[in-house]
């Protein structure tokens, strides 16, 4: 049985303005294993981050059903944890503060327990020496990384990250990436991560599921034969490349309808 | 940097403080002013220390500062818990809007003779009258706070699975800190106006009394000794509750 099955879930949004709904998007289908890492890449507004935040349990969504190991998806859960686009840190903790955060909400590990795993995944997201400091004295980057760490340290069924590196440079976003990927190695935790990049979709999945738009929906999925651990240098290999091609191509159309 | 600069306010604030009380002393002194309806800073200060002395001032000072902090205790802690609720349940907020509005923009002092028919001319009713000056200001500016909290933030919680009651105590308390610290200075200030109204009309005792009796009998060195202590309670409540803004502000960027 698949950890997480999206089965033809429709969305759409009110537009009170003009008395109409819009679909976010229509019968999206996906199913995902247990340890598996699935991108959904796609143009902007194709409603792939709504399809994120139905899965999150934040968004109610009109037809279909979402079940994760079985269960039916009608809320938020400790079975899944968000890795938000902005770093939605509390301003006014510090660093090993708001990786505690989402445990202190889920009560599920008493205080020894929380402390101890704050420490760990500060660690491990590489913040050690930097767990007194508060949101607005580390660089963007660093604030991803807490955001990574507040959702690990959750210890989810389920990973779920929207575009976390969207927002940060080229060069730390190769970083984290890379980062990432042995982060990942480690804890093998299922994950769904939404993109707009296509080297990063490829890079860090195992399959990658293409959206298009108006309304949203699946037009393709590609597997990613690289085998693990994987290098950054990938990303100029030419069966890489050669694997950019026909997403790149399906992209374009959307892009372009 | 040069002595002066790094000093700059308190010499210059001093300066200016400590030439406007000498031209005062020194038209007392030649005999320019009344005593019947003006005094000078060293009867001012005679005044003072004879009424501490005798003991007076003391008790005056106390009662007075018992209903003040019984008055903005209660505002404080009323004002933050409703303001958080009405701020974020939104019915909650249409339902008690009119009356907020009416309250928030109505001299309080209007409700004085009533509250004193209500409570009485003893200490209930200069509390009452303190908790309703500080309170509206409170509540005004914690719902606003949360009105504007960053609905980011409350995703997270939210997809952490927080419970409303973690939310409140997690999210939009400490995110509306300066709204609500901005609102207990606003409070302080209408605080003291509502302890000294409150005394001034009814009762025998307090700085508001002393302030209405010195008045009566032409006893203007007493009325003044009255004023100042309000003025310097003023001062340092308001410093203190600027410590406080910058105490839980310390995670902002520095500027």
């Amino acid at each position: 049985m698949p950890k997480l099955t999206i089965d033809r879930v429709s969305k759409k949004y009110r537009l009170e303005r003009e008395a109409r709904d819009v679909p976010a998007f229509a019968e999206v289908s996906l199913s995902v294993e247990e340890g598996e890492f699935v991108a959904i890449i796609g143009p902007s507004g194709c409603g792939k981050t709504s399809l994120l935040n139905v899965v999150a349990g934040l968004l109610p969504f009109e037809e279909g059903r979402v079940t994760l190991n079985g269960r039916d998806v009608t809320g938020p859960g400790v079975d899944r944890a968000v890795v938000f686009q902005h770093p939605s840190l509390l301003p006014w903790r510090t660093v090993s503060g708001n990786v505690r955060y989402g445990m202190e909400m889920q009560r599920r590990f008493d205080r020894a327990t929380m402390r101890e795993r704050a420490e760990r995944f500060v660690k491990l997201v590489g913040l050690d020496g930097f767990q007194r400091q508060y949101p607005s004295e580390l660089s963007g980057g660093m604030q991803q990384r807490v955001n990574l760490a507040r959702a690990l340290a959750a210890d989810p069924d389920v990973l779920l990250m929207d575009e976390p590196f969207a927002a940060l440079d080229a060069q730390t976003r190769e970083l984290m990436q890379a980062e990432l990927l042995q982060i990942w190695a480690e804890s093998r935790k299922t994950v769904l991560f939404i993109t707009h990049q296509i080297n990063e979709a490829l890079y860090l999945a195992d399959r990658v599921v293409v959206f298009g738009a108006r309304p949203g929906r699946v037009k393709a999925i590609f597997d990613v034969p690289f085998a693990r651990p994987r290098p950054l240098a990938l990303k100029r290999d030419p069966r890489f490349l050669e694997l950019e091609d026909p997403i790149w191509q399906l992209l374009q159309e959307e892009a372009r309808a | 940097m040069s002595f002066f600069r790094r000093h700059e306010a308190a010499i210059l604030g001093g300066a200016s403080v400590l030439a406007a009380v000498s031209v005062w002393e020194a038209a007392w002194q030649a005999g320019w002013i009344s005593p019947l309806f003006f005094s000078g800073p060293s009867a001012i200060a005679a005044r003072f220390r004879e009424d501490w002395a005798h003991g007076t001032l003391v008790a005056d000072m106390a009662y007075s500062g018992q209903n003040f902090a019984l008055g903005f205790g209660l505002a404080t802690v009323a004002g933050v818990v409703l303001g958080v609720l009405v701020g974020w349940y939104r019915r909650l907020r249409l339902l008690v809007d009119p009356f907020v509005n009416a309250f928030y923009t109505t001299p309080r002092i209007a409700m004085v003779p009533l509250i004193i028919l209500w409570f009485g001319i003893g200490i209930g009713s200069k509390v009452f009258i303190v908790f309703l000056s500080a309170f509206f200001p409170i509540l005004v500016n914690t719902v606003a706070g949360v009105k504007a909290l960053d609905t980011d933030l409350l995703r997270a919680a939210r997809s952490f699975c927080a419970s409303d009651r973690q939310i409140f105590t997690t999210v939009a308390i400490p995110g509306s800190v300066p709204f609500i610290l901005t609102g207990v200075r606003q409070g302080v200030a209408h605080g003291l106006i509502g302890v000294v109204v409150g005394e001034m009309f009814a009762g025998n005792q307090g700085i508001g009394f002393m302030i209405a009796y010195g008045g009566q009998t032409f006893a203007t060195d007493t009325l003044f000794v009255g004023v100042a202590i309000i003025a310097f309670a003023g001062i340092v409540l308001t410093w203190m509750a600027e410590r406080l803004q910058r105490h839980f502000s310390r995670w902002r960027p520095s500027r």
